[in-house]
């Protein structure tokens, strides 16, 4: 039903791709992450919370239609249905059915609550493409209520030693994740990059309550930074920007916090892992859950989760021949 | 170990030199000196022992969290440290009881001793025990300590600054105070703590003055006269010691490898008590020094026989004087130190050698004259300044090396491997191939040379261009090629190649070359020819 061509996952009988990365003429896009949203296409299909995200993505010139989650939609010879991925705002898993068997694209998912997006709903289906980004079974998610704790203790212990805390977290998604399950704690409001500062309108146009931010200016530098919170995304590590929050702590938001090799690369002080993925658990039992008799794994340690999909009696394989850890 | 886990956690969480500083000096105020005996032990690079085979450690993890071999295999990979793959695996079963208060000596001595002798079933029910009774991060320290791993990452010079701020003495008399036999116990860390300087044990040597890689216009320097030069000797650092009657010689590496130089033993039996030579221990043959592979495989062999003494005779190239009749000179000039060398080479031990002074008159003609360099056996000049003391550790300014340039060769990336430590979860060891005929032969090993940024350049591409997964070890596409600099290259039968490069590292990425444009072996074999 799907298979995997240069131009992206591409559906023939439906005659539409999933994911593309370039010129389609119709694309369905599971998220706006950059790496899933990208320009090109003549159309565009998403879940309708993500519209906003898409819009900034992509520019106000992209035809882009939005698809409440849970509407059968017929493209061609096939149905087609969105449905929550839980991963970010607007993510969605891609049901295709042509009367014979079902299919479901995953996308990028998670099974943690996330205040911010719709839950994962498990889709039963024949043949599940799901992704495999943290696919080893040491990555294992502590409870979000622990790592919250932890990071709000420590944003405190930096505040009391008037020291600015810079939180490096992904722009769409991880960003008001955070910002959403700091809450309200914090004395002031957080101060957030640009990109950020972008991202967390769109989240807000698209209707979703966070708490109030305050964007970084010209003359958001030095002593008057002490003590606050600020959002940024991983790619101002290392430049010029962050001279303007002098003696700042550090810390990334992310699932590779799991390591510490990968910590102590990036060179902060801190990892909080938290992340909008499936961890190794979640993956085994959400791939059990679709009663999938077929699975096939796609970014990051793809070979892996097929391998052991294989040993649990599952037909598997990879969706692509990319050797694992490719996107690591 | 809670205490032990807090430092250990506070040190790996910050990168501020201060906030590392107070944390040592919290933890050395507190700590029982048990404890922290210990702790000053693996703070001053010391190892464990390794009590269990790794093979034991992963069995028995796989046992408790039900994965297959090749599952842990490929999570070490991602992890590159078995420490703590093992840890973040049995992060499956939660723990059920709280062990942390357990003190850490009691870990080492009693607990981890224990295995020793025990059969393996019975190891393995009290380690699988302990993992159950700690969480995660303790775990993981554990495993450190099972393996023979345990390090902390944080520099000699901080460990220094914060003990001698415990004990109120000078960082000098720290550093010495940690060098030499250390025996982890209550009294030996209550006599590092002492307030005056205790007697010292007769073998300790005083900590290496070392010098910086001279790299700008030779004129810097000011007048030539201000100078001593020496050539640049390529053997094993090393403290001559001569005290109560006995001969000690000690590496830079720490280690006592007296036994290993029977020679100098001999040609430093008529020093007078108290005295301290700083030199090199080099092979020599026909007045002349022998390549430093033929001495490292004279160290390689266990016994010294006399087959083994007469591959490679050793002398003791000595260049400086730390102690003279008992008292610490090394404050003295090195214009006065160096006289009294001399002197008292002549007179007591003329079986030891001097290293001689270059004496050029000015830059220039020193300059022209570092060409003899390769000739001659040595990698170059060393500079030190004839007024400077001998300082501890390195100190800008006073001494510098002054190499000739290094060789250099284009090489094809061949193999990668993920780092260590903080490198562990990139690819960062490569393996670089030349051309025998039609076919790229392996060469040289390098880790260092890269920026960051080109690092995670090459780990992607990398992860895009696998051929084949060996292990931890990933062939890849024969495309990227690299400028690889090393000091000298040798025979060796041990190498495939049949050369061997000694420290290769990455001088640049050659983006403007494509692998048919890299160096052949027959280019390393003439460099061999020249020499």
């Amino acid at each position: 039903m799907l298979h995997a061509t240069t131009d992206g996952l591409f559906c023939a009988a439906g005659a539409f791709h999933v994911d593309p990365p370039g010129a389609v003429d119709l694309a369905v896009v599971t998220h706006a992450h950059g790496d899933h949203a990208r320009p090109g296409a003549t159309r565009y299909v998403c879940a309708t919370p993500g519209l906003p995200l898409l819009r900034q993505r992509l520019g106000p010139d992209a035809v882009i239609e939005g698809w409440a989650y849970g509407e059968t939609h017929r493209l061609g010879d096939v149905d087609v249905c969105l449905h929550p991925a839980g991963h970010v705002l607007g993510s969605a898993q891609v049901r295709i059915a042509d009367g014979r068997e079902t299919w479901v694209v995953s996308g990028d998912y998670k099974r943690q609550d996330d205040p911010t997006c719709a839950a994962f709903e498990v889709v039963a289906c024949d043949t599940f493409v799901t992704e495999a980004t943290f696919a080893l079974p040491i990555y294992r998610w502590p409870a979000v209520d622990a790592v919250v704790a932890d990071l709000r203790a420590w944003v405190a212990s930096n505040r009391d030693a008037g020291r600015p805390t810079v939180l490096f977290a992904y722009s769409l998604g991880k960003a008001q994740r955070v910002l959403a399950l700091l809450g309200e704690h914090e004395p002031e409001p957080p101060l957030v990059h640009g990109a950020v500062a972008a991202m967390t309108a769109a989240y807000r146009e698209a209707g979703v309550a966070l708490p109030p931010v305050e964007a970084v200016t010209e003359a958001t530098r030095g002593p008057v930074t002490r003590g606050r919170v600020v959002l940024a995304p991983p790619s101002a590590m290392n430049t010029p920007w962050l001279k303007r929050f002098p003696d700042a702590a550090t810390a990334m938001i992310s699932g590779w916090m799991r390591v510490r090799g990968a910590r102590r690369w990036k060179g902060v002080d801190r990892g909080f892992v938290l992340s909008d993925h499936a961890d190794w658990p979640a993956l085994l039992e959400t791939i059990a859950a679709t009663g999938a008799r077929r699975v096939l794994a796609t970014h990051g340690y793809a070979d892996v989760l097929a391998r052991t999909c294989q040993s649990r009696g599952l037909d598997a394989g990879l969706l692509d021949a990319r050797v694992s850890g490719e996107e690591a | 170990m809670r205490r032990f886990s807090e430092l250990y956690a506070t040190l790996d969480r910050t990168a501020s030199t201060n906030a590392k500083v107070a944390a040592l000096e919290a933890y050395f105020r507190e700590a029982p000196p048990e404890d922290a005996a210990w702790t000053v032990h693996f703070l001053a690079g010391r190892r464990l022992l390794r009590l269990l085979p790794t093979k034991l450690v992963r069995e028995w993890t796989m046992a408790v969290t039900d994965i297959e071999p090749w599952l842990l295999e490929e999570s070490y990979g991602a992890v590159g440290d078995l420490a703590e793959t093992v840890a973040l695996l049995l992060d499956a079963v939660p723990p059920d009881g709280d062990e942390r208060g357990v003190p850490l000596h009691t870990w080492i001595e009693e607990r981890l001793e224990g295995l020793r002798g025990l059969p393996p079933e019975a190891q393995r029910e009290n380690v699988v025990r302990w993992w159950r009774g700690l969480p995660s991060f303790e775990r993981f320290l554990l495993n450190k300590l099972l393996t023979g791993e345990m390090r902390v990452g944080v520099s000699q010079t901080l460990v220094v600054r914060a003990l001698a701020a415990v004990a109120g003495v000078d960082t000098d008399v720290m550093t010495h105070r940690l060098m030499g036999q250390w025996a982890p116990s209550a009294a030996t860390f209550q006599a590092l703590m002492a307030p005056d300087a205790a007697t010292d044990e007769a073998s300790r040597p005083y900590p290496f003055c070392l010098a910086y890689p001279f790299d700008q216009a030779i004129e810097v320097l000011g007048s030539r006269a201000d100078w001593q030069v020496e050539w640049k000797w390529d053997g094993i650092r090393a403290q001559l010691i001569r005290r109560a009657g006995h001969t000690y010689l000690w590496s830079r590496g720490e280690e006592v490898i007296t036994a290993r130089f029977p020679e100098v033993v001999t040609a430093a039996a008529d020093l007078p008590d108290g005295t301290v030579l700083d030199g090199e221990v080099l092979g020599w043959e026909a007045e002349a020094p022998l390549p430093f592979a033929r001495l490292q495989l004279r160290i390689g062999r266990q016994n010294v026989t006399r087959q083994a003494l007469a591959s490679a005779p050793a002398v003791f190239m000595a260049y400086d004087l730390l102690e003279d009749g008992g008292r610490d000179v090394r404050a003295t000039p090195l214009r006065d130190r160096r006289r009294r060398l001399e002197a008292l080479l002549l007179t007591h031990a003329p079986g030891l050698r001097l290293s001689p002074v270059v004496e050029e008159p000015d830059w220039p003609s020193l300059a022209a004259r570092r060409g003899e360099s390769r000739d001659r056996g040595v990698e170059g000049y060393m500079l030190k300044r004839l007024d400077s003391a001998y300082g501890t550790g390195r100190r800008k300014g006073d001494w510098w090396k002054w190499k000739v340039d290094p060789f250099s060769i284009d090489a094809v990336l061949v193999y990668a491997q993920a780092g260590n430590g903080r490198r562990a979860t990139l690819f960062t060891d490569y393996t670089f191939a030349v051309w025998k005929d039609d076919e790229l032969v392996p060469v040289a090993k390098a880790y260092s040379g890269l920026s960051n940024e080109e690092i995670e350049q090459v780990d992607r591409w990398v992860r895009a261009n696998t051929v084949e997964k060996f292990g931890p070890v990933r062939r890849v596409t024969p495309a990227l090629v690299f400028e690889i600099a090393f000091e000298n290259v040798q025979r060796s039968a041990r190498h495939k190649s049949g050369v061997a490069v000694r420290f290769p590292r990455i001088a640049r990425w050659r983006h403007d070359k494509g692998p048919a444009d890299a160096d052949s072996l027959e280019a390393l074999q003439q460099l061999i020819k020249s020499q």
